[in-house]
């Protein structure tokens, strides 16, 4: 693709890290969902039979765990609050209902991304402790009924708010144009990057203004 | 398994609008009554279990005590407990006990289990598990307030205590009720077993047991599965059996209060996302794109004030 006029916004390990666990994501969601509510108990069909799924369930969470830790590493330094984003916050009316009036300062992520990053992180890391509790038979035996209970209720919960936000994660990429684009590719428009992210067009993108984007093998 | 001649009136991870079959309804509750104090502790009830149910469960090791197995297993679904107690005045007691499922009215397992079908309950009260939907995941072990489930290693599925539901649906009793050589295993309906539970009670109490009574825990709905007990005022006393077993609270948040909330929770954030979207449209990039120092004065303000406080991220790209 020709990408003279854009900006590499996510590279590829960055991209590849992220996809990997939207796939691994997609299984093990619909699968603890089967369980959740079992009127939903078709989903599980996703990984085979519902013993397959059981059985598959907690070691493509593992995955999405060890996925998780990457980006971590890969994503923190993105991700810390800042006051800047003290505006966003203070705008963010007029962020949901789609008014690029003022410039809000935004670096690389917004404070409405970084509070997701840290909550994905947060639910993510309860969902493998909890999940290790329960997993059957290699691990539940080793703790007491009552812990595994909570282990299952905690579960449950932190499954279900994980859920919600990765669904409202989906929405706003949908609803910002070319944002999955840009996670697909890699590449945003010059124009996307001001409008959406102001701060980081300002600070690390304009200066490398006169050489070419950056490109990434 | 494959009971269909017996109503089922509840089934795991069922919907309520879509029950299980159950227009045969005009059964009789059925009941087992342990009397420990006539059980010798001779296992013959375990002997016929594993007879019956085809088990053949790996030989163990004695480990000091009589219990053996030391514990109930997927393909040892009873286990006489031995527990040696001392009263107050020194004297030696041996408490024996039979354990395994307790068939509780409202059972715990059932309302776990998130695969639909893999445990029911009879009209006749019996609560079965259909293994060949069992997931393995061990979620009735969780759900049990008396520890009966086991997970087999062989095929990774759960098992207890049928309570011969095969035998019991033609008109037989189970097969450890058969074998009792001292008739402290007694079988029929409920309401018989509880009947013949009162005179035994009434008959230790005027022998001097004081503490004789039945453990039916209503904290489960009661069970079909009782025993006589000559302390039934300190149950804790037979093998930690629970003075008031209920489902536990994590169990009952778990599958009645979080499935609502996070059902109201789905449908609010998809109608939400789905009205934001129609109300306000896709966020497309503006053009042309205002030059930033062209802005109007009051929308710089708001960005001065903050880049003069303004600290930067830890790192960049």
């Amino acid at each position: 693709m020709d990408t003279k006029n854009l900006i590499l916004r996510t590279k590829f390990i960055d991209r590849m890290c992220h996809w990997t666990m939207v796939a691994c994501f997609f299984l093990v969601a619909l699968s603890g969902l089967s369980w959740f509510f079992p009127s939903l108990s078709w989903m599980n069909g996703v990984l085979g039979t519902p013993q397959l799924a059981r059985m598959l369930h907690p070691f493509l969470g593992t995955v999405v765990f060890l996925l998780l830790v990457c980006m971590f590493f890969r994503f923190v330094h993105h991700n810390i609050l800042v006051k800047t984003d003290m505006t966003w916050f203070r705008n963010v009316g007029d962020v949901l209902a789609n008014k690029h009036t003022k410039p809000l300062k935004i670096g690389k992520y917004n404070a409405g991304q970084k509070i997701l990053f840290w909550c994905i992180m947060l639910l993510i890391s309860a969902l493998f402790v909890t999940g290790v509790v329960a997993w059957r038979p290699y691990f539940a035996g080793y703790f007491p009924i009552p812990a595994i209970r909570l282990a299952l209720l905690a579960h449950s919960m932190a499954g279900l708010g994980l859920i919600l936000l990765v669904i409202g994660h989906i929405y706003m990429g949908i609803w910002v144009r070319g944002s999955v684009t840009g996670m697909l590719t890699g590449y945003v428009s010059r124009a996307w990057a001001k409008q959406h992210h102001d701060r980081w067009y300002e600070e690390e993108v304009a200066p490398s203004n006169d050489t070419p984007a950056k490109h990434h093998p | 398994m494959g009971m269909q001649s017996q109503d089922i009136i509840r089934r795991s991870a069922t919907n309520g609008l879509t029950p299980a079959p159950q227009a045969r309804d005009h059964q009789q509750e059925v009941a087992k009554l342990i009397d420990v104090s006539i059980c010798t502790g001779c296992k013959g009830c375990q002997v016929a279990c594993s007879e019956w149910n085809d088990l053949r469960d790996e030989v163990g090791h004695n480990v000091g005590v009589y219990d053996n197995p030391a514990d109930l297993t997927a393909e040892s679904w009873t286990v006489i407990r031995f527990d040696e107690v001392e009263d107050e005045s020194g004297r030696l007691e041996w408490l024996l006990r039979k354990e395994g499922c307790m068939h509780c009215e409202e059972p715990g397992c059932l309302k776990a289990c998130p695969s639909p079908g893999a445990i029911v309950q009879f009209a006749n009260g019996i609560v079965d598990f259909q293994s060949d939907q069992c997931i393995g995941c061990g979620y009735c072990i969780a759900g049990c307030p008396f520890d009966v489930p086991r997970i087999n290693k062989k095929d990774n599925k759960a098992y207890k205590c049928t309570l011969c539901a095969d035998r019991v649906s033609v008109g037989q009793e189970p097969a450890c009720v058969k074998t009792c050589p001292t008739g402290a295993i007694s079988f029929g309906s409920k309401a018989e077993m509880k009947d013949l539970a009162a005179s035994r009670v009434e008959e230790l109490k005027s022998r001097g047991h004081e503490g004789a009574g039945l453990y039916d825990p209503q904290g489960v709905g009661g069970t079909h599965v009782m025993y006589v007990l000559t302390h039934a005022d300190k149950p804790e006393m037979y093998h930690r059996l629970p003075k008031d077993p209920h489902i536990s609270p994590f169990v009952r948040g778990w599958k009645e209060w979080l499935k609502p909330v996070g059902a109201i929770g789905f449908i609010a954030t998809l109608a939400g996302a789905f009205a934001h979207y129609v109300g306000v449209g896709p966020n497309t990039v503006d053009t042309p794109e205002p030059e930033p120092a062209k802005q109007p004065e009051e929308k710089e303000s708001v960005a001065a004030s903050d880049t003069a406080q303004g600290d930067r991220p830890a790192g960049r790209e």
